[in-house]
């Protein structure tokens, strides 16, 4: 009795040295990419962030200088409109595909799916290539408007705000959609299905069940287009005018043609900041998004 | 479709699909015309093109510039698949199969480079680089887009390692083979679609991206999209319709043949399962 005891506890305690082994094996199989990311993703990043504040001695000029300029406000200040403009279209355009998405046949869905995946999966500056083939002086929109005599003059629908509403709008679009559909493919239709029955009219059920349970898609995906957007360079460099200056731009015009970086480096600690105290509250309604489904 | 029940098609339905159909045709028009206008024969991208030809086709592929920035996205791409797939499986095996604390922790910050606007991670490693004097080199790049693609192979792997039956591998040890031989000829074929997919899906990462070789690239050495990004800003060349509709080719190869991947994983489960 005491003799298989003890032989139990022999293997149970060879076992867990084993273990404790293997378990050194496996942080070691972490190492290499923690290591990685250590010196070519935080390194690079705190070089930023100590130029930002150092330049022959500690000193916060640098983000004096963009409080103090009213024109880099008003970067900041436009970039925070365009993110705000693009974050509202996707989520009009985005819902109802989304819903779309969630309620038809499965095998409908799948099909109709790839034509969100395909451009998702794109390159960003060939997706912005191909709005400027359309959009532009002498671009397919405008000669199809004026070959059907619907505007005497070709419109100037790039090098402005409209352009990189567009550009941008097309770029993120996919990010909505997903993010939405994703929360609505858990949604129980036999929800929508009890209102019904008991006497709510389409309308009705679809405001008092199914909106107040696609809510954490609305503001999951919101917030990541807004985040998103507030990064953007490619799509606005491309298709704004001289007037339509985004954070990012303006951090490469002083990397590339300024070459003042310690400023760019403190726009892009600001652009940094701010992309984290986004996903910050992103975590947050996702959890909470969580804690609903766990009630629900 | 949507009014499956047996309601009538009201004014909201028609609206919803009115906007569901606006959205879809805007999401999927841009890709389709501009593969159609890069076979266009005329001068200016006109659709639709009044004549067909392959010349920009030509251009494109008998330009020394042009093939040369796609043999540099193509080593770029290449370099950052290896490096990325090879961490990457091995971080996610740790995270999946490891018990440790701040598990949590680790995983975000593996995923943390896609959180970080690309501008910032470009310029970081700009200012990393330049101080080794390392900008325009082909490793540079990959390395730069390895710490973009590390969370696409982490995340790939992580769903396909948490998606994998561990009775597999026991009952190959309990029948008396070695760990390395389970490893060999139960674990790997068994995620090998998952693998593969993850470095489809590195190496679109990297073929695709723009600004960290738009920092890092030197004048002699250029990614396509950096190219493309070139000739952008002095005018809009039919050239690049056909180097987008490359672009675009490779992105469709790859989705597809993750697609295919994913269902050849799921046979094969299916058929060793018990």
């Amino acid at each position: 009795m005491t003799a298989t005891a003890g032989v139990a506890e022999v293997v149970e305690a060879s076992s867990e040295r084993l273990e404790r082994r293997e378990q050194r094996r496996f942080l070691a199989l972490l190492l290499p990419a923690l290591l990685t990311l250590a010196v070519l993703f935080v390194y690079p990043l705190l070089g930023i962030f100590f130029r930002s504040v150092h330049k022959t001695a500690f000193t916060l000029e640098f983000y004096r200088q963009v409080f103090r300029t009213p024109v880099y406000l008003l970067v900041i200040g436009l970039t925070f409109r365009t993110a705000a403009v693009v974050t509202l279209i996707c989520l009009l355009l985005g819902y109802p595909l989304a819903y779309v998405l969630a309620n038809i046949r499965p095998r409908v869905a799948r099909l109709l799916v790839i034509v969100v995946v395909l451009p998702f999966f794109t390159s960003i500056i060939v997706r912005t290539y191909a709005w400027m083939v359309l959009l532009g002086r002498n671009g397919i929109v405008n000669h199809y408007l004026t070959a059907l005599g619907l505007v005497s003059a070709p419109l100037p629908l790039l090098y402005n705000q409209g352009g990189v509403l567009i550009g941008m709008t097309y770029v993120l679009l996919p990010f909505m959609v997903l993010t939405i559909w994703s929360v609505m493919r858990g949604i129980d239709p036999a929800l929508t299905r009890a209102a019904h029955s008991l006497g709510a009219s389409p309308g009705q059920a679809f405001r008092r069940i199914y909106l107040p349970l696609s809510l954490p898609g609305i503001a999951g995906g919101a917030l990541l287009i807004f985040i998103l957007s507030l990064g953007f360079f490619i799509t606005p460099a491309l298709m704004g005018g001289p007037s339509d200056v985004m954070i990012a731009m303006l951090i490469e015009r002083e990397v590339e043609f300024t070459l003042n970086w310690s400023f760019a480096s403190a726009l892009a600690v600001i652009l940094l900041v701010l992309t984290l105290a986004g996903f910050v509250a992103y975590n947050r309604v996702v959890r909470l998004a969580r804690l609903f489904e766990e009630r629900a | 479709m949507i009014a499956a029940e047996g309601q009538r098609a009201g004014p909201g339905t028609i609206a919803v699909l009115a906007v569901t159909t606006a959205a879809l045709i805007f999401l999927i028009a841009p890709v389709i015309i501009i593969v159609i206008v890069s076979f266009s024969g005329a001068d200016y991208l006109r659709f639709p093109p009044p004549s067909l030809s392959l010349r920009w086709y030509e251009r494109f592929l008998g330009s020394s510039t042009w093939r040369g920035a796609l043999v540099v996205s193509v080593q770029v791409a290449t370099l950052t698949t290896l490096f990325a797939t090879v961490l990457g499986l091995a971080a996610a095996l740790s995270l999946v199969r490891g018990k440790f604390r701040g598990k949590g922790l680790v995983y975000a910050f593996l995923l943390s480079p896609t959180i970080v606007p690309t501008i910032i991670t470009a310029i970081a490693l700009y200012f990393f680089f330049a101080r080794l004097k390392a900008t325009g080199s082909v490793l540079a790049m990959a390395l730069g887009h390895t710490v973009l693609a590390l969370p696409v192979v982490v995340i790939i792997m992580a769903a396909t390692l948490q998606g994998f039956d561990r009775r597999f591998e026991m009952a190959a040890l309990s029948l008396g083979a070695g760990r390395l031989v389970t490893l060999r000829r139960i674990t790997l074929p068994l995620i090998a679609p998952g693998v593969l997919s993850a470095a489809l899906f590195a190496f679109l990462t990297s073929f695709d991206e723009l600004l960290i070789p738009l920092f890092l690239s030197g004048t002699e050495v250029q990614t396509l999209t950096v190219r493309i990004w070139n000739s952008l800003l002095l005018e809009v060349d039919p050239t690049i319709a056909a180097v987008s509709s490359f672009l675009i080719a490779i992105t469709c190869v790859v989705l597809g043949a993750s697609a295919m991947l994913r269902r050849k994983g799921e046979h094969d489960e299916s058929h060793v399962a018990p």
